[in-house]
């Protein structure tokens, strides 16, 4: 990995509008919104595998989106390429696609249930008129299959996704995003659906990808465990913002964010005799409609104070590729 | 004291293509007060174990062997006194997926006393008070009684299921995925109010999970499925320091740790059988990387390799 960047994404937001009535729209000015993603700012590099973590809800799945404008921004940049996806017209950001690929959660339900393997990895090619004739198509999705561990191809090719296993409709599904030679893949928890035996496999295919063609990957998950064995980087979401960003395994062993804390003491361990750390942190996520003033995370933290309910804290860089955004990080 | 024995406990269920054998002869015996953790992955057979246990199961579901409880072998027993007698009076359940387990169009605390009513000669005030009681032990507290399920978040709603299941004082609880929809930091509360309550009742419980490491954390004793069959059952710490099936070793080395140094992750190769037709002799031989010819021609016996640690696998029995 060197530390050239694929993407910036800078002052990101996304708000989703909530419908009301005529009579109430007249009384308020503003058009009441779920901010799901709130300003946010970042990077990701070349041949990084960049993870976002946090709770359902927080906004990491909007922000995966909006990388690939499979969502428009409601303000803020994404740049790739020297090109900003949120404002480049629509044939450009067509042809753009090739390189931003997604992998999906769920292959039950990504994948076309009355298509086979071969018409689900070949439609992308067919969208983006790459291949001159059907040979050639035949070609790239044997060899892409090979390069998923989908061998022989011959097997798998004319089969629908019921007829084979969760891994093997994840690694199709992989496949499809490969097809195209892309050089950004979103993977938006691409293992929670997969059995542990299974799910080790896909995650070691996904590095093998990312040595073998270069590529990086935005990696989506609450699942903080396996963003250790995967990222390069992390990135901690709450109510919309990124609290705290840094090489993973710094940020593991060494929280700033209380948040934070408080997200990799309640991770359980396949240990029985690992102590617990208690679990500080009370209650659950305020609603991201209407969400807290001052420090988002001030109504669950162990340690607020006044400020923390009146000013917001800015991510500031407070050590070495070390992002945090509070008033007292942990340890400092 | 012996509170619940399988013996050689069998369900298949009979669909046209032929049986599917969700649970093929399995066997262990718990205390009271244990925890059993009940771990596997989908569809080997864990949740179809607990519907048999509940005499909850399908129609087409042929159930065979032997549920002893408390002494008395549940199967023998007529459907009405097990519905008035076991079923949430001695042995309730936590169901998987709280999101959906809860009616929708019901006050929760009506839900739970309609529990209490059923099985118990009370009035509905009484009944009422100790649904209240209930809703403070989990930490809701008595005054959300009146809501809705859908006015309580994921944590709640999860904790409701657990005050549901303690309505009647049971001898046993049944926990299917008690925490798998629910964020780490909800998790960790349920599970902690969990385990308040095993220490505070000396509640037994069955806990079934394809999450080891909730396993590990709230169970003292483990039983590792693998399509319908056991292949090891021990205490905790020996089953996770010391497996002895090739299937625990790497199902266990395939979890990921937040804490330690970084270790690689295991992976099996292959996939999880059809149990409609699953391998013949040990049905892991086709992913064992240990596999020897006894193992593709023979099945091996669920043996007590130590004590109180069973476990089915010709490497062991040798």
């Amino acid at each position: 990995m060197n530390n050239e960047s694929v993407m910036k994404i800078s002052n990101l937001k996304k708000y989703f509008p909530i419908k009301v009535g005529f009579i109430k729209s007249l009384a308020s000015k503003e058009i009441p919104a779920v901010r799901a993603v709130d300003d946010i700012s970042f990077d990701i590099r070349k041949e990084e595998i960049f993870g976002l973590v946090g709770e359902s809800g927080c906004g990491k799945t909007t922000t995966g989106r909006l990388t690939i404008r499979l969502l428009e921004p409601t303000e803020g940049s994404v740049f790739f390429e020297g090109k900003d996806l949120a404002v480049v017209p629509n044939d450009v950001m067509r042809k753009l696609r090739q390189k931003l690929q997604i992998v999906f959660q769920d292959p039950y339900e990504s994948l076309n249930p009355r298509m086979s393997v071969f018409d689900i990895i070949s439609e992308p090619l067919h969208i983006q008129n790459i291949t001159a004739s059907e040979e050639q198509t035949r070609d790239r999705v044997h060899k892409v299959m090979e390069e998923m561990g989908l061998v022989p191809p011959e097997e798998f090719l004319y089969r629908f996704p019921h007829e084979i296993s969760g891994g093997q409709r994840q690694r199709v599904a992989i496949a499809r995003a490969f097809v195209l030679g892309p050089e950004f893949i979103v993977a938006d928890e691409p293992v929670s659906m997969l059995d542990a035996s299974i799910r080790t496999q896909v995650l070691k295919l996904i590095k093998k990808l990312v040595k073998q063609f270069h590529v990086s990957f935005l990696y989506i998950t609450h699942d903080i465990a396996t963003s250790r064995h995967m990222c390069n980087r992390l990135a901690v979401m709450y109510l919309g913002k990124i609290v705290e960003m840094g090489p993973t395994e710094s940020v593991i062993k060494n929280p700033f964010h209380h948040y934070t804390d408080a997200l990799i003491a309640a991770v359980p361990v396949p240990d029985p005799t690992a102590r617990r750390i208690e679990v500080v942190i009370k209650g659950e996520v305020p609603s991201a409609f209407n969400p807290p003033p001052g420090c988002r995370f001030h109504t669950r933290c162990p340690r607020a104070q006044d400020i923390c309910k009146k000013e917001e804290p800015e991510l500031i860089d407070l050590e070495k590729e070390r992002y945090v955004a509070c008033h007292f990080p942990l340890g400092k | 004291m012996e509170l619940l024995k399988l013996q050689n406990l069998k369900m298949y269920y009979g669909t046209l293509r032929g049986d599917v054998r969700a649970v093929d002869d399995i066997s262990f015996t718990m205390e009271k007060k244990d925890t059993v953790g009940l771990a596997g992955e989908s569809g080997c057979g864990k949740t179809s174990a607990m519907l048999a246990i509940l005499r909850l199961q399908p129609p087409n579901a042929k159930v065979s062997g032997e549920i002893l409880f408390q002494g008395k072998n549940l199967l023998k027993m007529s459907d009405s006194e097990f519905r008035k007698n076991i079923r949430w009076k001695k042995i309730s359940t936590i169901f998987q997926g709280a999101m959906n387990a809860l009616h929708p169009t019901l006050r929760v605390g009506d839900q739970i006393t309609e529990a209490i009513l059923a099985h118990e000669s009370r009035s509905k005030q009484e009944a009422t008070e100790i649904a209240g009681k209930l809703f403070d032990l989990v930490g809701i507290g008595s005054e959300r009684l009146d809501r809705y399920s859908h006015e309580l978040s994921g944590g709640m709603k999860q904790r409701t299921m657990i005050a549901m299941s303690l309505a009647c004082n049971p001898e046993l609880i049944i926990a299917d995925e008690p925490t798998t929809a629910l964020d780490v930091i909800i998790e960790a509360q349920v599970l902690k109010v969990m385990k308040e309550l095993q220490e505070k009742l000396g509640l037994s419980m069955i806990v079934i999970s394809h999450d080891l490491s909730m396993i590990a954390e709230t169970c003292n004793k483990a039983a590792i499925m693998y399509a319908g069959k056991i292949v090891e059952f021990g205490g905790i710490v020996k089953v996770f320091t010391e497996p002895l099936h090739p299937y625990t070793q790497k199902l266990i080395a395939a979890f990921p740790s937040i804490l330690g140094s970084m270790r690689e992750l295991a992976s099996i190769s292959g996939f999880p059988p059809d149990l409609l037709s699953p391998p013949p002799a040990c049905r892991f031989h086709p992913r064992c990387p240990y596999a020897m010819n006894i193992c593709r021609k023979e099945e091996p016996r669920y043996i007590e390799a130590d004590q109180n640690r069973y476990v089915a696998c010709h490497l062991v029995s040798r």
